[in-house]
C-alpha cells in the first residue's frame, strides 16, 4: 500500500475549509437568486455546511455531542422547510404571478 | 484512502452547490441539491458518523428535496428564471464580494487555528466517541439521556410544524370565511 503512504492525510482543517466554501456558495446564492424556492435551497446548503463543521469538530475533539447537535439541526431544518414551503403554497395560490421575492411587497409599510 | 474519498465527495459537494447557484430552472437546482446532500453524507461516513449519513440521505435527499420538487411541480413555477436581468443594480458584484469575504474570514479562522490539537481542551462533560460499539448505539444513548429534554421539544416542534403547514396550505372550506375574502373586503 505505498499509494496510501504518499497521499496527504486529511485533517479536520480540510473539512472545515470545504464547509466554509459550501457556506460561502450558499450565502452568495441566497443574495443573488430571486426565486424564493431556490433561496430556500441555498439556506439548506448553508445548514449543511454548518453540519459538516459540527461533525468535523466532533471527530477532532472526540466528543459525540457534536453529532447529537447535528441531529437536532436536521430536525429544525426539516420543520423550517415544511413551514416555509407551506407559506409559499399559500402565497402562490393567492398571487400566482408572484414568482420572485421582489413581487411580494404586501407587508411593506 | 480518506484523501481520495474527500477529493471525490468534495468535488461533488462543490459542483452541486454551484449548480444550485447557477441553474435557471428550479427543478435542476433541486436535483443539483441532491448531489450536494449525497456528497455531504459521504463526508459524514468518512468521519465515522454513519447514523448521521443515513439520516442525511433519508431526511434531506429523501424527504426535503422531494417536498421541494412537489411544491415546484404542484404550483407550476418550474419556468426558468431569466438570469440575465439584474433586479438591483450592483447586486451581483456586491453579493460575490460578500461571499468572498465570508469565505476569506472563515478560511483565516480555520487555517490560523489548524492543526494545533495540543491546545484544544475537551469539555469536562464530553462524551467520548466509542470505538468498539457502533456510533448509533452511543448516539442513541446520548440523545435519550443527556439531551432527552431537547429531544422531546423537537417532537413538539415537528407537531407544530405539521399542523401549521396543514393550516397554511389547505383551501378554506365553503362555509367558513377565508382570509382572502377578509383581505379583499378591506381592499
Amino acid at each position: 500500500m505505498f499509494i496510501a503512504q504518499t497521499l496527504p492525510t486529511v485533517t479536520s482543517s480540510w473539512y472545515l475549509s470545504l464547509a466554509a466554501l459550501l457556506f460561502a456558495i450558499g450565502a452568495v446564492g441566497l443574495l443573488v437568486r430571486r426565486n424564493p424556492l431556490v433561496m430556500f435551497m441555498c439556506v439548506e446548503l448553508m445548514l449543511n455546511a454548518v453540519n459538516l463543521t459540527f461533525v468535523a469538530f466532533a471527530r477532532s475533539m472526540g466528543d459525540l455531542g457534536g453529532q447529537a447537535l447535528v441531529f437536532f439541526v436536521m430536525v429544525v431544518a426539516a420543520a423550517e422547510v415544511v413551514v416555509g414551503l407551506a407559506i409559499m403554497v399559500a402565497l402562490l395560490r393567492r398571487r400566482p404571478d408572484a414568482t420572485t421575492a421582489d413581487d411580494v411587497a404586501a407587508l411593506r409599510g | 484512502m480518506e484523501f481520495v474519498v474527500f477529493l471525490i465527495a468534495g468535488a461533488i459537494v462543490v459542483g452541486g452547490a454551484i449548480g444550485v447557484l447557477a441553474f435557471a430552472n428550479p427543478v435542476h437546482a433541486a436535483l443539483s441539491l441532491v448531489a450536494t446532500l449525497f456528497g455531504v453524507a459521504v463526508l459524514f461516513v468518512a468521519q465515522n458518523a454513519q447514523f448521521l449519513a443515513a439520516v442525511q440521505v433519508i431526511v434531506y435527499a429523501g424527504a426535503i428535496v422531494v417536498l421541494f420538487l412537489f411544491v415546484i411541480m404542484l404550483l407550476g413555477v418550474d419556468r426558468s428564471d431569466d438570469l440575465r436581468v439584474e433586479p438591483i443594480v450592483g447586486q451581483r458584484p456586491l453579493a460575490l464580494l460578500a461571499g468572498v469575504g465570508v469565505l476569506a474570514a472563515s478560511l483565516v479562522a480555520v487555517l490560523s487555528a489548524g492543526g494545533s490539537t495540543a491546545t484544544r481542551t475537551v469539555r469536562s462533560t464530553a462524551v467520548a466517541i466509542p470505538t468498539e460499539e457502533p456510533d448509533v448505539t452511543s448516539l442513541g444513548r446520548l440523545l435519550f439521556t443527556d439531551h432527552v429534554l431537547a429531544l422531546e421539544i423537537t417532537a413538539i416542534l415537528l407537531t407544530v410544524a405539521v399542523v401549521g403547514a396543514v393550516v397554511l396550505a389547505r383551501r378554506p372550506g365553503r362555509d367558513e370565511p377565508s382570509v382572502e375574502a377578509d383581505v379583499e373586503a378591506e381592499a
